[in-house]
């Protein structure tokens, strides 16, 4: 038990970091790669300490770059691979995520965001997660709030990018990532773990990123198993040529944004917190929930009903849940740890249906339970 | 001959080519076309099987080559073939990878990728075509361009001094790092098959004409003629030049094989070994 042991089942007091290693490893992750950057490291440093012994590489890339395409070969290699990074180290990542979606590997990338060149907590890049990297297509973010949930988004975060073959990231903020808390680790065999669909064809029946419908999710040939596929970044037709007729690539973007777009329910779930007979629902994602959860108590004390509507996947954005939520209440606020960023996305949705609000800052450090409150006292009166 | 009567007579190279794909892009004179010829004349020596190897290129007309050659092809993204080809080696130690890279893909946007590849001995087979500048681009200045040449963004010469890829590998580590040309099929395929059966990070640095772009503006002439005597003509066989006067070998490319070394081939970053079962009792044993 222990080291060589993929699942460490059991109770312990973890960081959110290891949390998200031990998360990754017991999901399947037999390739890490990443180039030190705070307040990440500790993935890194788990990773390698761990992963060798459970059969899988480590490797520590000369930088973002390298770690990034390091894991998208590896994933198209067969491996199920994962780098972690933060929001500097992200931008340097966003190419090789653009070519990750390109090809559909799946791959899982941490960022644990931080301000600008300093290590303070802030959600200031949910939009760059979102949109960061060039030309059209959808991301899949996960936003564990908790460090069980770094253990549990980070095994969803694989099996998701197994499913929908695409890199799925995880959010977390210094508040989450070097926090530690209670972590259960269930038995492995109550880990539910996806594999990617292979192909059963011939190679010469093959057509590589040809799905089964409009908005499906190819079978996978591994590198190097005689089914001699072009993994181009480049527009390419369903056998993988590139392509320069336009149809041929507007089919491709049509598919593989819709194969996250048009499954975001199943995606994109939401957890309800005392929003049944709320007057105002607050909407948040990350560390973010846990002061929402507190400022809902005491509204309640107060007498008055607020609720939360976390959203465990900020991306796709959740947009039946966010409009079956402001059609309930009298008011909506966004909770977020930034400059107000999420808050246009759910105002759009919104659009109208109840009146809207936002409790934003960025001062490195997650709302107070207060601030949040006053907010809510401000918007009901 | 025309290409369509060359298809119909049947090159033997042709069965490992995506024959779809052909005509090929490259402009006519372009010596990518002499490198695929020499590398399926090595690989097919070497009876190796495209089936199971991948072929890389990230951005720039070389890095199209393994786009026309039947076998797996990341392609697509400007300098990080290395980065593409380590996840590749250390997920599956067995495929025989090779990267196609321009100079400009290898050293430039690459360069530092390239380094660290050479220093950890990645098992894989790094083959530059050097034609002296960025030619899908249009003929900008790269790392290898010689000094005071013009090109698009050296419109007065270039003031930069280019990098001898060779040198840069051997000292970075590499344990095998080959130059030579176009002009030589031969020992182009000679040292493409000594790299493709060597264990370990091996370099081959391949000069060649770029008649539209390099040749144009360096040299005031698109033909590829003129341009490959161009190259000869500032070439000396590395055997060669020990015995020359130094004013002879200015300014030259020397070419032959400057390193053959075995080292451990990179693994990963940090490689576990299992506690061997019993060794503490022994320990204690001896105490």
């Amino acid at each position: 038990m222990g080291l060589e042991s993929r699942v460490l089942t059991g109770v312990h007091f973890m960081q959110g970091n290891y949390a998200a290693v031990e998360g990754a490893i017991a999901a399947g992750c037999d390739f890490f790669a990443g180039y030190p950057i705070t307040p990440a490291n500790e993935v890194s440093e788990g990773m390698a300490r761990r992963l060798p012994a459970v059969g899988g590489a480590f490797f520590q890339g000369e930088d973002e770059l390298c770690s990034i395409y390091a894991i998208t070969a590896a994933s198209l290699a067969g491996a199920k691979a994962m780098t972690a990074t933060a929001s500097a180290g992200y931008d340097y990542m966003q190419e090789g995520i653009e070519y990750a979606v390109a090809v559909e590997a799946p791959v899982v990338v941490l960022d644990v965001m931080r301000c600008r060149g300093e290590n303070f907590a802030t959600q200031a890049d949910i939009m760059q997660v979102r949109w960061a990297a060039a030309g059209d297509h959808e991301m899949i973010v996960l936003a564990p709030s908790t460090v069980q949930e770094m253990f549990d988004f980070t095994v969803r975060a694989f099996n998701l990018a197994e499913e929908y073959r695409t890199p799925v990231v995880v959010i977390s903020e210094m508040s989450l990532a070097l926090m530690r808390e209670r972590l259960e680790i269930p038995e492995a065999s109550a880990i539910p773990v996806v594999n990617r669909k292979r192909t059963t064809k011939q190679p010469s029946e093959y057509l590589p990123f040809q799905a089964a419908s409009e908005f499906g999710v190819p079978d996978f040939a591994e590198l190097g198993t005689g089914y001699r596929v072009i993994h181009s970044i480049n527009p390419h037709d369903e056998r993988g040529d590139i392509e320069w007729e336009p149809h041929a690539f507007e089919r491709l973007y049509r598919r593989i944004t819709g194969k996250v777009r048009e499954n975001r329910k199943k995606i994109s779930t939401t957890q309800r917190f005392m929003l049944d007979d709320a007057e105002i629902a607050l909407v948040a994602f990350g560390s973010e929930v846990r002061p929402c959860l507190d400022a809902v108590h005491a509204a309640r004390e107060k007498g008055i009903k607020a609720g939360v509507l976390k959203l465990d996947a900020p991306w796709p954005i959740p947009e039946e849940a966010i409009v079956e939520t402001a059609a309930n209440v009298g008011a909506l606020v966004t909770v977020e740890m930034n400059i107000g960023r999420y808050a246009g996305e759910v105002e759009r949705i919104v659009c109208g249906k109840c009146r809207t609000a936002r409790a934003t800052k960025n001062l490195g450090t997650p709302h107070t339970p207060d601030e949040i409150l006053s907010v809510i006292e401000e918007v009901r009166s | 001959m025309s290409a369509p009567e060359m298809l119909k007579n049947g090159n033997p190279l042709l069965k490992y080519m995506r024959q779809d794909k052909l005509p090929h892009f490259f402009c006519p004179g372009c010596g990518c076309g002499q490198v695929v010829n020499a590398f399926l004349r090595a690989c097919e020596s070497l009876e190796l099987d495209l089936g199971t190897m991948v072929g890389i290129g990230g951005v720039g007309c070389t890095a199209r080559i393994p786009v026309y050659i039947d076998m797996d092809c990341l392609h697509g993204v400007h300098g990080r073939t290395l980065a593409w080809a380590t996840g590749i080696k250390l997920h599956k130690p067995d495929t025989k990878v090779v990267v196609f890279a321009g100079d400009g893909d290898a050293l430039s946007i690459g360069g530092n990728h390239f380094i660290h590849a050479a220093r950890r001995n990645l098992d894989v087979t790094f083959v530059v075509v050097n034609n002296f500048n960025f030619a899908m681009t249009g003929g900008q200045v790269a790392p290898m361009t010689p000094d005071g040449a013009v090109t698009m963004t050296t419109p007065y010469g270039s003031s930069e001094p280019p990098f001898d890829l060779c040198k840069l590998a051997v000292t970075a580590g590499a344990t095998y790092v080959a130059r030579t040309l176009t002009a030589s099929p031969p020992q182009m395929t000679t040292f493409l098959k000594n790299a493709l059966s060597h264990k370990g990070f091996s370099v081959v640095e391949i000069l060649s004409q770029c008649p539209t772009h390099f040749g144009r503006y360096a040299l005031g002439s698109g033909s590829p003629k003129n341009l490959v005597e161009w190259i000869k003509s500032h070439t000396v066989p590395a055997s060669a030049a020990d015995k020359m006067k130094p004013e002879e070998v200015a300014g030259k490319y020397l070419l032959g094989e400057f390193v053959k070394a075995e080292r451990p081939v990179f693994r990963g970053s940090t490689i576990y070994t299992a506690p061997c079962q019993g060794c503490a009792e022994s320990k204690e044993a001896k105490a």
